[in-house]
C-alpha cells in the first residue's frame, strides 16, 4: 500500500551568518506498509521518524528537500496527490488534542472530516454518531470542546476523527506517552482493529513495548535510517540482527536496564 | 535534531542567485540606505533650492528641476527632501519615546501583575477606545502645536500596541517552566528579568519600534497638513501637501503627486525594513 | 525527610480541589514511585513538593522546616518535556551554569559531550536535552529530586542511561527521589516502594517488593 524507497530528506540551514549548510536527516530509507498490517517505527527522538510521517503527509517545512520515491497504492505520491489524499485516504492520528481546533466542539470537527470526504452534512453527522458509538463515546461528547475531554476520551476522539473518512492508511504519531496503561492498551487495540479491517497502520513511537503489543513488523530507526526491520516475534526470540536493536531491547526496565556505551 | 555531516553532492536543487537570508539582508540594507539618503540628502543639496526664483515659477518636472517648481519658483525636489528629512527626524524621535513608554509599562504590567497590571491595561484600553486622530489633534492642540506638540502627541498615542505586546510576552515567559525553575534555582527576580526576559522581549521591541516609524511620520504629516503641526515656514512634507491642495485644480499636479510619492516610498521602506527584520529574528521563519 | 502533611490544593476558592488531604513522605536515599490515573494531581503534587506551588491547606516540610520561599530550593524538579524547561535562546553552557556547572564525572555519566556546550537547544534532540536538564538540577545542594514523567518521551536506551546516572548520583549523595510515572515496569525496576494517588486523593502506600537496579 505504502512503499518508501531510497528516501532521503535534507534541510538547508544557516550555519553562521550567510553560510548555508545541508543537513541530511533521513538517509536512504526503505519501508513498506501493506494493507491489513501494523508497522511500528521505533527510534529515539531526533532519529527522523516524525519527519517520515510529515513527508508522507506532504507537510515538510519549506527548507526541506527530498529524494527517492514514496509510492501510495502503486503510484508516486506527488505534492498535489499528497494534498488531495491527506485527511482522506491517508489519515493522521496526532499526538495530542493540541492539534484540534480549541474553539470548535469535537462533534463538529469530526463531522467536518466526514464532509471533506464527500459526505453531505446529515450523512456525515450520522457517520460521526456511529463512529462515536463504536469507540464508546457517549453522544453528549460531541458537544464538548477539546479541553473538556479526559485523557482517554481525547484518544478515542482522535481515533474516531481519523477513521470517519475512508482512510486506507492511518499514521499514528506517538499516541501513547503520558497515558495510563489501560488507555494505552485501549488505543493500541483500536489501531490493531483498524488493521484487521484491511487498513494499513503506521505506528510511530519511541516505546518498544507498546509497539510489540500490536505490530506485525517493527522498523528500528537510528540516525535517520532503518537499521533493521524485524518481525515482532523476533524480539522475544532473540533473533535480532542489528546491535542497536539488541541494545534497545536490553535497555528496557524489565530486562537489563543498561544503556549502550557511547551514545 | 541531530544529523550527520553531508556529502557535498547534496547541493540545493533550488539554488538561486541569493539565498533567502541574503535576500532578506539585501532588502534591509536597501531600505536602510534609502532612509539614510532621505535624512542626509537635504544637507548634500543645500538650501539653494529653497529660495524663490520668480522667473522660474510653476515649471513642470524637467532635468533641471526633477520635481518641478512651485508658484514662487522654489525647487520642489529640495523642498521635498528637506521636508522628508524633517519628518523622519520628528518621526524617529516620537517613535522612540513611544517605544520606551510602551516597553516600560508593558514590562511593569507583566511582571508585577495584580492591581498595577489592571490599571495599566485600563489605560491602554482607554487609549484604544478613543479615535487615534482625534486624540492626536487634541494633544497637539493643547500643547499649542509646533514641533514639540507634534512629537509629544505622536509619542503619547502610539505606545499602546507595543505595551500590549510586551505585557503578553512577559506574562507568557513568566509562567514558562524555565523561568519558574530559575526561581527555584535561587536566582533573584532582577537576575531573571535581565537574563530571561530582556533577551526575549528585545527583538519584539526593535521590530515594534521600526514598524512605529511609518505611523509616526504619517501622523506628523497629517497634523502639519491640517495646520496644527509644524510651522508653515518649515518645509515639512505635510505643509507641502497642504499647499499643493490649492494648486491641484489649476493643473500643477507635480506639486502634490511627487512629494506624496516620496512620503509613500519612505513609509514603505520603513515597513519593509521592519517586516524583513521580523522574518530574520523570528526563529520560526529564520531558517527558511 | 521530605513530608507532605494533609496537603490540600485548589487554584482558587471557586475551583474544585485538585488534591485533598494528601500525605506523603520521602526519606533521604529513598526512591518512591507515584502512579495514578491522569488528571488526578500527580504533577500538582510534584510542583507542591518542589515549591512551584503553595498548598492551600496543610504543609510541606523539609527536615522539619518549611521550604525556603527564596534562594536555592533543595527540592528540584525535572519536567517531562525538556524543551519547555530550557530557555531556547541560551547556549547549553549557559543553561548548565544556571545551576552549578556539573562535574566532569556527572557529565560523563550522563553522556554529555563537550561539543554540545556552545550549541543552542534546538540543535539537540529531546533525549540529549533532557540529559542537560537533569545535569542542571543535580547540584550538591539538591537533597530531593521530583522526576515528573522524566523519561516518558524518550527511547529505552536514553531512559536507561539517564536513570542509571541519576540513581548512581543519588546513592552517592543520599538523594531522595520521587518518580512520577505511568510505566509500571520502570517503577518496579527502580523504586523501593510505589504510592498510588487514587481518585479520592487519599494516598495509600503500597509496599512494592522490588529491589534496586
Amino acid at each position: 500500500m505504502l512503499s518508501v524507497e531510497n528516501f532521503s530528506v535534507t534541510f538547508t540551514m544557516y550555519d553562521r551568518g550567510l553560510v548555508q549548510k545541508q543537513l541530511t536527516v533521513i538517509t536512504d530509507l526503505d519501508l513498506e506498509v501493506r494493507a491489513g498490517e501494523v508497522v511500528a517505527v521505533v527510534g529515539s527522538s531526533g532519529s527522523g521518524k516524525s519527519l517520515l510521517a510529515h513527508a508522507v503527509l506532504g507537510i515538510l517545512p519549506a527548507n526541506a528537500e527530498t529524494s527517492g520515491r514514496i509510492l501510495f497504492q502503486g503510484e508516486p505520491l506527488s505534492a498535489a496527490r499528497c494534498q488531495a489524499l491527506r485527511g482522506r485516504a491517508i489519515a493522521l492520528i496526532p499526538q495530542s488534542i493540541g492539534y484540534l481546533d480549541p474553539l470548535m466542539t469535537v462533534g463538529a470537527q469530526v463531522c467536518r472530516v466526514g464532509q471533506l470526504n464527500g459526505l453531505a452534512k446529515p450523512a456525515a453527522k450520522l457517520v460521526m454518531l456511529e463512529t462515536f458509538k463504536r469507540y464508546n463515546l457517549a453522544s453528549e461528547v460531541q458537544h464538548l470542546y477539546p479541553f473538556q475531554l479526559s485523557g482517554g476520551m481525547a484518544r478515542r476522539v482522535l481515533v474516531a476523527m481519523a477513521v470517519v473518512g475512508q482512510a486506507e492508511l492511518v499514521i499514528a504519531d506517538e499516541p501513547t506517552p503520558g497515558l495510563h496503561p489501560d488507555v494505552v492498551t485501549e488505543t493500541l487495540n483500536h489501531l490493531r482493529e483498524l488493521a484487521s479491517e484491511g487498513k494499513g497502520v503506521m505506528l510511530i513511537t519511541h516505546d518498544i513495548e507498546a509497539a510489540l503489543q500490536i505490530a506485525d513488523r517493527v522498523a528500528v530507526f537510528y540516525a535517520g535510517t532503518t537499521v533493521e526491520i524485524a518481525a515482532a516475534s523476533d524480539f522475544a526470540n532473540g533473533k535480532l540482527r542489528h546491535p542497536y536493536t539488541q541494545a534497545l531491547w536490553r535497555a528496557l526496565p524489565q530486562h537489563d536496564f543498561i544503556p549502550v556505551a557511547g551514545d | 535534531m541531530t544529523a550527520q555531516a553531508v556529502t557535498p553532492t547534496a547541493v540545493s536543487k533550488r539554488a538561486r542567485l541569493w539565498n533567502r537570508r541574503q535576500r532578506t539582508l539585501a532588502a534591509i540594507g536597501a531600505c536602510a540606505l534609502l532612509l539614510i539618503t532621505l535624512v542626509f540628502g537635504s544637507w548634500l543639496i543645500g538650501d539653494a533650492g529653497l529660495n524663490p526664483v520668480l522667473t522660474q515659477r510653476n515649471q513642470p518636472p524637467s532635468l533641471a528641476h526633477p520635481f518641478g517648481t512651485d508658484w514662487l519658483g522654489r525647487d520642489m525636489l529640495s523642498r521635498s527632501l528637506h521636508g522628508m528629512s524633517l519628518s523622519i527626524q520628528v518621526g524617529l524621535l516620537a517613535a522612540s519615546f513611544s517605544a520606551v513608554i510602551g516597553t516600560g509599562l508593558g514590562m511593569i504590567a507583566g511582571s508585577f501583575g495584580g492591581k498595577i497590571d489592571a490599571v495599566i491595561t485600563w489605560i491602554v484600553d482607554v487609549f484604544f477606545s478613543l479615535p487615534h486622530l482625534v486624540l492626536l489633534i487634541m494633544i497637539a492642540f493643547a500643547l499649542g502645536g509646533g514641533t514639540k506638540g507634534v512629537i509629544v502627541a505622536v509619542a503619547l498615542t502610539h505606545w499602546t500596541n507595543l505595551a500590549r505586546i510586551v505585557r503578553a510576552e512577559v506574562l507568557q515567559i513568566n509562567s514558562s517552566n524555565y523561568v519558574q525553575l530559575s526561581h527555584r534555582l535561587g536566582h533573584s527576580p532582577f537576575w531573571i528579568a535581565y537574563h530571561h526576559m530582556l533577551p526575549h522581549v528585545f527583538p519584539q521591541v526593535l521590530v515594534g519600534l521600526i514598524l512605529l516609524f511609518p505611523h509616526a511620520i504619517l501622523h506628523e504629516a497629517a497634523l502639519s497638513f491640517i495646520g496644527i503641526g509644524l510651522s508653515p515656514h518649515t518645509p515639512a512634507i505635510g505643509i507641502i501637501l497642504a499647499e499643493a491642495m490649492r494648486h491641484l485644480s489649476t493643473g500643477y499636479w507635480w506639486l502634490g503627486v511627487l512629494p506624496g510619492l516620496l512620503l509613500l516610498l519612505a513609509v514603505k521602506a520603513f515597513d519593509s525594513l521592519g517586516e524583513n527584520l521580523r522574518v530574520l529574528i523570528d526563529p520560526k521563519t529564520s531558517q527558511l | 525527610m521530605l513530608i507532605a502533611d494533609q496537603v490540600c490544593f485548589r487554584y482558587s476558592p471557586r475551583h474544585p480541589w485538585v488534591l485533598h488531604q494528601v500525605n506523603l513522605e520521602v526519606t533521604p536515599a529513598e526512591v518512591v514511585g507515584l502512579q495514578g490515573p491522569s488528571g488526578f494531581g500527580k504533577t500538582t503534587l510534584g510542583k507542591l513538593l518542589a515549591g512551584y506551588l503553595t498548598p492551600t491547606q496543610g504543609c510541606i516540610t523539609l527536615a522539619g522546616k518549611p521550604l525556603p520561599p527564596q534562594g536555592y530550593c533543595p527540592v528540584q524538579m525535572v519536567f517531562q518535556s525538556p524543551e519547555s524547561a530550557i530557555n531556547p535562546r541560551w547556549r547549553i553552557a549557559k543553561v548548565l551554569q544556571e545551576g552549578q556547572f556539573p562535574s566532569l564525572d556527572l557529565q560523563a555519566r550522563l553522556g554529555i559531550h563537550s561539543g554540545w556546550l556552545d550549541r543552542f537547544p534546538h540543535e539537540l534532540s529531546g533525549g540529549e536535552l533532557q540529559r542537560i536538564a537533569v545535569a542542571r538540577v543535580l547540584n550538591p545542594q539538591t537533597r530531593y529530586l521530583i522526576a515528573d514523567e522524566m523519561t516518558a518521551m524518550l527511547d529505552a536506551n536514553t531512559q536507561a542511561l539517564i536513570w542509571q546516572a541519576v540513581l548512581a548520583h543519588a546513592a552517592q549523595h543520599r538523594l531522595g527521589i520521587l518518580v512520577i510515572s505511568h510505566e509500571a515496569a520502570l517503577l518496579r525496576r527502580i523504586c523501593h516502594r510505589v504510592v498510588d494517588l487514587s481518585d479520592a486523593n487519599t494516598i495509600r502506600a503500597q509496599a512494592s517488593a522490588s529491589e534496586r537496579a
